[in-house]
C-alpha cells in the first residue's frame, strides 16, 4: 500500500531522475524539513543542484520558473498552501499561460505549479481554502487535480513531463495520509477508468453488483473519497445507487465521462470543497443541461459554505461539505427509484 | 558603415519608425494602442548593440525600440500593429506583445523581472554562455515583484543586465509622485552593483553598457544600468499631460539624433536619413498590402 504522499514524492523523484531539465521551487522544501506537508522529502539530498529553496516571494518564483520554462527547463514550482496561489495569478495568467498563444505558438512555458488546497485541520481562514476555481476557464491553464484513485505519481509525473502547458496541479491536505486506491485495492465498491483522456484520466466508481444507477455523482480531488462514501452508505442504507465520476482534469474541462454517465442516469450531483458560486460545479451542470437538455431529470451542487473557513472545529464542520451533505443532497433530488 | 554611423542609423530607424506609427494611428492604419519610444532611442541602441547574437532581450509595454534595436523586421512589427499575418507573432500579440529569437516582451509592468531573471538562470543551468538584458521603466518600479526578482537575481546570481529606463513619468504620472528614496538606492538594498547615467548620447550609454555586459557575462552575477532619459511622445497615442514646452526643451536638449548625428558627417549622415526613410515607408507600405490575420476584415 501507497499513500498519496508517497505517490506524489515518488513522482517527483521520478521526473528529476529521468530528465535532467526537471528543477523544483519551493519555500522550505530542502531537506532535512523537505516542505511543509513532506512531499518534496529526500529530493533535495538526490538532487542538490535541481531542488531550489525560495524565498516567501510566490509572484517571484513562478515568474521565475516561467522564464526557466521559456528556455528549456521543467520548473516544478510549490506554493506551500494553496491559499498563497492568489500571489502567483499574475504570472500565471498573464504570463505563463499567454506565452505560446501570444507569441503565436513560437513558444512553450512547461511549468507546474504544485499546492495543496483544502480545509478540515484547523488551519483557519487563509490556509484551508479550496480557490483552484480562481484558475479554471483561463486560455492556457490546465488544471488537474490530484485524488486518491488511480495513480497520483503518476499524474504529477505526466504533468511535469508529458505535456508543455502551464499546468496548476491541485494536492489536497487530506489526502497526503490516504492509502492510493487501484482497480485490485478496491473493495465494495469497483473502479475504472472512463472516457478517452489518456494524460489525465476520468474514473468512474459503482457499488459492487448494485443495479443501474440512477444518479450520478461528480467530483474530484478530497471530495471524492467523500462522495465514494456517500456512494456507498446510499446504495447500503437506501437502496439508492449512483456512480461516481472522479475527474482529475478540471481545466480545460472535458465533461464526456460525467455527460456519459448522466445521459443514463439523468441526474446530477457534483461536490466540491470550495464555495458554491461560480464554481466547479456550476460548470459542469451548465455543460450537462446544454447537453442533455431534458434528458437531465434534476441537479444539484454541494460546496462550502460562502464564508470565510473558521479555526474552530465545529464552526469549521459546519462551513465545508460533509459526506452527510452529499446524502441529503442526492435524496432533495429524488433519485431514489421507489420514491 | 562605421561603427558611429551604425549606431546613428539605428537611432533614425527607431525614431522614423514611431514618428510613422503616430502618424498613421491618426490616419486609421493602425488600431489598438501603442507606446512609442521617441526620444529614447539611444537607450535600446546603446545597450543592445553590445549583445551577442545569443544573448536575450526582455521588454517590456514600450518596446518597439528595443525590438528595432535587436534587429526585428519593421514590416513584421508595422505588421503586428496592424494585425497582419506577417506580423512578429500573427497579430496575436499586438505592439506590447512580441517574440522573435531570442526578444521578448510583455506588457504587463513589473511582470519581465521575475521572467527574465528565470531566463538568465536556466540559460546559466544549461551551461550556455549566454547574458539576459531586461528593460523596464520607473513606472514599474512601484511593482512589488520587481523586488522578489532584484532578491532573486542576486541571491542565485543570474547572468542579468537590469536596465531601468528613467524617463520620469509614468503614464501621466511624475516620478516625484511615485517614487520614494532613489532607485539606485533600490537596487543596492539588493547588492546589485549599479551605473547611473543621465545622458541621451549614445556613445556614452553604450560604453557604459559594454563594460556592465562584459561584467555580467564574467561574473555572471547582475549588474544594473540606470538611464535617466526622456520620453518626447506620450505614454500612448495622446495622452501626453505635460507643458508643451517642457516637452519642447527636452526636444532641444536631449535628442539622441542630434547629439550623436552631429558628430558625423554632413554628407553621410544625409545618406543614412534618406536610405531609413525609405526602408520605413517601404516597410509601411508592405505592410499595409499584407494579408490581415484571421482572414478578411
Amino acid at each position: 500500500m501507497t499513500s498519496v504522499l508517497d505517490a506524489l514524492n515518488h513522482g517527483l523523484l521520478r521526473a528529476l531522475t529521468d530528465d535532467p531539465r526537471v528543477v523544483l521551487l519551493g519555500e522550505d522544501i530542502l531537506d532535512p524539513y523537505g516542505g511543509a506537508f513532506k512531499v518534496t522529502r529526500g529530493l533535495s539530498t538526490a538532487f542538490p543542484q535541481r531542488v531550489l529553496t525560495t524565498p516567501v516571494s510566490e509572484a517571484g518564483m513562478t515568474g521565475l520558473a516561467a522564464g526557466m520554462a521559456l528556455r528549456g527547463l521543467r520548473p516544478v514550482v510549490e506554493i506551500m498552501f494553496g491559499d498563497f496561489s492568489t500571489l502567483a495569478v499574475d504570472p500565471l495568467v498573464n504570463t505563463a499561460a499567454k506565452l505560446r498563444w501570444m507569441y503565436n505558438e513560437q513558444v512553450s512555458v512547461p511549468l507546474v505549479v504544485r499546492t495543496p488546497m483544502g480545509g478540515r485541520r484547523g488551519y483557519g481562514p487563509t490556509h484551508s481554502q479550496s480557490i483552484e476555481k480562481l484558475f479554471l476557464g483561463v486560455p492556457g491553464l490546465r488544471v488537474v487535480a490530484a485524488s486518491h484513485f488511480g495513480d497520483p505519481g503518476e499524474l504529477l509525473y505526466r504533468a511535469i513531463l508529458r505535456q508543455d502547458d502551464p499546468l496548476v496541479f491541485i494536492e489536497h491536505k487530506l489526502l497526503y495520509g490516504l492509502q492510493v486506491i487501484d482497480a485490485a485495492a478496491a473493495s465494495d465498491f469497483e473502479i475504472e477508468r472512463t472516457g478517452s483522456a489518456e494524460l489525465f484520466p476520468a474514473y468512474r466508481l459503482t457499488v459492487r453488483g448494485a443495479p443501474p444507477p440512477t444518479l450520478t455523482l461528480a467530483a474530484y480531488g478530497y471530495m471524492a473519497e467523500l462522495a465514494r462514501q456517500a456512494l456507498v452508505r446510499l446504495a447500503y442504507e437506501r437502496e439508492l445507487f449512483a456512480e461516481l465520476i472522479v475527474l482529475t482534469q478540471l481545466a480545460p474541462l472535458d465533461a464526456a465521462p460525467i455527460l456519459e454517465s448522466v445521459s443514463r442516469t439523468s441526474r446530477l450531483l457534483t461536490a466540491e470543497e470550495g464555495s458554491l458560486s461560480a464554481g466547479w460545479g456550476a460548470e459542469v451542470l451548465a455543460r450537462c443541461s446544454e447537453s442533455l437538455g431534458n434528458r437531465l431529470a434534476a441537479a444539484g451542487r454541494v460546496a462550502a459554505v460562502e464564508t470565510p473557513i473558521p479555526a474552530a472545529a465545529g464552526l469549521e464542520r459546519s462551513t465545508l461539505p460533509e459526506v452527510d451533505d452529499i446524502l441529503r443532497a442526492a435524496e432533495k433530488i429524488g433519485a431514489h427509484p421507489h420514491v | 558603415m562605421t561603427d558611429a554611423l551604425a549606431l546613428y542609423r539605428s537611432l533614425v530607424l527607431i525614431r522614423r519608425f514611431e514618428e510613422t506609427i503616430l502618424a498613421e494611428y491618426r490616419r486609421g492604419a493602425f488600431s489598438g494602442t501603442t507606446h512609442t519610444y521617441t526620444g529614447q532611442e539611444a537607450n535600446a541602441v546603446g545597450v543592445i548593440s553590445n549583445l551577442q547574437p545569443n544573448d536575450i532581450v526582455v521588454s517590456n509595454h514600450r518596446c518597439h525600440g528595443h525590438f528595432l534595436a535587436y534587429g526585428g523586421d519593421p514590416r513584421a512589427l508595422f505588421g503586428e500593429l496592424m494585425g497582419r499575418a506577417t506580423g512578429v507573432c500573427g497579430g496575436r500579440g499586438g505592439s506590447q506583445h512580441l517574440h522573435w529569437r531570442n526578444f521578448y516582451s510583455n506588457g504587463i509592468l513589473g511582470s519581465t523581472l521575475p521572467l527574465a531573471t528565470g531566463i538568465a538562470l536556466a540559460e546559466k543551468m544549461q551551461g550556455r554562455q549566454t547574458i539576459t538584458v531586461v528593460f523596464a521603466g520607473d513606472g514599474a518600479l512601484g511593482e512589488g515583484s520587481i523586488y522578489e526578482a532584484f532578491n532573486f537575481a542576486s541571491l542565485w546570481s543570474a547572468p542579468l543586465l537590469i536596465v531601468i529606463e528613467n524617463n520620469q513619468i509614468a503614464q501621466t504620472t511624475p516620478i516625484t509622485l511615485g517614487l520614494a528614496g532613489s532607485i539606485a538606492g533600490r537596487l543596492a538594498a539588493f547588492g546589485i552593483p549599479t551605473r547611473e547615467l543621465d545622458s541621451s548620447d549614445v556613445l556614452e550609454i553604450s560604453s557604459t553598457a559594454q563594460t556592465l555586459i562584459t561584467d555580467v557575462r564574467q561574473w555572471q552575477r547582475p549588474q544594473a544600468l540606470i538611464l535617466n532619459t526622456a520620453r518626447f511622445g506620450p505614454h500612448s497615442k495622446s495622452d501626453d499631460t505635460r507643458p508643451a514646452e517642457m516637452v519642447d526643451e527636452l526636444r532641444r536638449t536631449r535628442d539622441p539624433l542630434t547629439l550623436h548625428g552631429t558628430r558625423l558627417e554632413a554628407a553621410a549622415r544625409q545618406t543614412v536619413d534618406a536610405e531609413v526613410e525609405a526602408l520605413v515607408r517601404s516597410a509601411f507600405e508592405q505592410a499595409l498590402i499584407d494579408p490581415p490575420a484571421g482572414g478578411a476584415i
